[in-house]
């Protein structure tokens, strides 16, 4: 069998097209690249959304925690605390049961022009269900960053802004929000690569592969499984992460760039890689 | 447990949940919080031995040494470290079994690697298949204990080194004005100077290590998972102690655990870096 014919029956083998049977015996290295790559679909999936929704909702969490009135700033510190505090691995399985345990409903959401079903059953399914978690535990983090970078915006900007007689809203706008970008994204960016790590976690826990449609990582286990040789499919699912580390890397200091724009060459903040840790 | 426990279809109430708390099954489960605890305590040490080796060695002088020092330290960077967590256990065995039947059994020349299968003489198998439950589970805790030391050494190694170039110069220059060796310099300025430095990078690392202790249910030790797991699923009529799914309050209590272990973790780290500042001339130290 070609490589040419692998790539057609397992290139899109993590989403449920092509063969259906994953190779069992004679496993080529072609395979593995295919495969292992199929399965990182779902890592990429899961990281744009997570990291998608995770960016508004953390600047929210961020404001409360930021914010003197009482009934924003708990809730929001409480959320940060249980979701910086505890192990994703745990969260990954804690909310995998309580799912589980759900009354099994459907809605009926009618939005005019189209009536959708909403079940609750979707939430016991990684593609919802490990997303809303990744999409807390990113939030959660990502507030603690920018909740830092809101405390050290500087207060010569804000008055500057005052005298201007901007408006509270214009003020956080114009003002607030972008210095607090471009002084937390080298941390958030650090965050956008150790959440899109942190994706190899979800198969791992209560949420099942479903007709073994798995993520990268999934993948590269069942290989080692197989083969009882572990030399081929790490190293391959290492590859890949590095691949897409460059290019998370490359977006963001494109964006870093942009947000750098007005200063001086000598004031700008550069990206640097720090870490990558465990949550 | 207790006396009364002796029937459990006819306990009520606290009676039934006193009984059901105390089975032989939860005493392994509270057991294994106790290994939690004792892998932490032994893989912070280990740890810290490899990062130091690796920051030495990323420092070298001999470029052979320094190459080896900082692809270790650099590795960690780019890849998931649960790749590291899966591959480590599975490398390390092999490799050991790999030895000992070079050196156990010279006389078999056939291939290791046959097809898919990995085949070494009886002899050099790890643990013998004759050993006992225990060394069974003493060696698979090995294993895991040396993925942790080896992935935290390498995060250990990035902060250590860290904080070894952060040391200001002069100091060092001091020394050599003084006529130290550089071995002197290292031990008697270098490596006591550094710690201030590295202390935010390592408490964030010991946050980083509880949170990654529940990582030993991959590599298939019994842990606290494994006994939420077990005992949180339906338990039948057939059981003594039958239930519905409680997996969710099993989990919560997990939760609970690791949010008690990071704060007070936090409070103390709190407490010991204003302990180190005082007296140093940082905003930190000034502000005491």
């Amino acid at each position: 069998m070609s490589c040419y014919q692998t790539i057609l029956d397992y290139g899109l083998r993590s989403i449920g097209y092509g063969e259906r049977l994953l190779p069992k015996s004679d496993i080529t290295l072609c395979e593995q690249l295919v495969l292992i790559g199929s399965g990182m679909i779902w890592n990429i999936y899961f990281a744009i959304l997570a990291l998608l929704f995770g960016f508004l909702f953390s600047t929210i969490l961020a404001l409360g925690k930021n914010s003197n009135f009482l009934l924003f700033n708990k809730p929001s510190r409480v959320f940060i605390f249980i979701f910086r505090g505890s192990p994703l691995f745990i969260q990954f399985f804690f909310a995998y049961e309580l799912f589980v345990i759900l009354p099994k409903l459907g809605f009926d959401m009618d939005w005019g022009f189209i009536t959708v079903t909403v079940e609750t059953r979707w939430l016991t399914k990684a593609w919802l269900g490990a997303l809303i978690v990744l999409f807390f535990n990113t939030s959660a983090y990502t507030a603690e960053i920018f909740y830092g970078a809101l405390r050290a915006v500087p207060s010569k900007d804000i008055e500057a802004a005052d005298s201007f007689g901007f408006n509270d809203r214009k003020k956080f706008r114009r003002i607030i929000w972008p210095t607090m970008l471009r002084l937390a994204w080298p941390a958030y960016t650090n965050e956008a690569i150790f959440l899109f790590h942190a994706t190899t976690l979800v198969f791992f826990t209560g949420f099942p592969a479903w007709q073994q449609k798995g993520d990268a990582i999934y993948y590269a286990s069942y290989f080692a499984d197989k083969t009882y040789n572990p030399f081929v499919p790490y190293p391959i699912v290492g590859l890949y992460f590095i691949l897409f580390t460059l290019l998370i890397i490359g977006l963001f200091s494109l964006v870093n760039k942009r947000l750098n724009k007005h200063l001086l060459p000598s004031e700008r903040s550069t990206l640097k890689i720090r870490l990558n840790l465990i949550r | 447990m207790f006396e009364y426990c002796a029937n459990p279809d006819s306990l009520e109430g606290f009676f039934w949940l006193s009984c059901y708390v105390t089975t032989p099954k939860h005493m392994s489960f509270y057991v294994s919080f106790l290994v939690v605890m004792f892998l932490l305590a032994l893989a912070a040490p280990l740890a810290m031995a490899f990062g130091f080796l690796g920051a030495i060695a990323s420092r070298s002088s001999k470029s052979f040494i320094k190459i080896i020092g900082k692809g270790y330290l650099a590795m960690i960077r780019g890849i998931p470290d649960i790749v590291f967590f899966l591959f480590i256990p599975i490398a390390l065995d092999q490799a050991f079994e790999f030895l000992r039947h070079k050196i156990l059994c010279p006389e078999v020349t056939e291939a290791i690697r046959q097809g898919n299968d990995f085949v070494v003489c009886k002899a050099a198998k790890l643990p013998l298949s004759t050993a006992s439950e225990w060394v069974h589970d003493v060696y698979g805790f090995s294993l895991a204990l040396l993925a942790f030391g080896f992935v935290f050494g390498a995060f250990t190694g990035n902060v250590l080194s860290g904080a070894m170039a952060a040391v200001p110069k002069s100091q060092l220059e001091t020394g050599a004005a003084f006529g130290f060796s550089s071995k002197q310099i290292f031990k008697r300025i270098l490596v006591p100077q550094m710690w201030i430095y590295a202390l935010p990078g390592l408490s964030n690392l010991w946050m980083i290590l509880i949170k990654a202790t529940p990582l030993l249910f991959l590599l298939g030790i019994e842990d606290i998972v494994y006994w939420a797991k077990e005992l949180g699923g339906m338990k039948t009529g057939v059981y003594e102690y039958s239930h519905p799914d409680w997996r969710a309050w099993y989990f919560g209590i997990l939760m609970i655990f690791y949010l008690l272990l990071t704060y007070v973790s936090q409070l103390f780290l709190d407490r010991l870096s204003s302990k180190l500042s005082m007296g140093q001339d940082t905003m930190a130290g000034k502000a005491l």
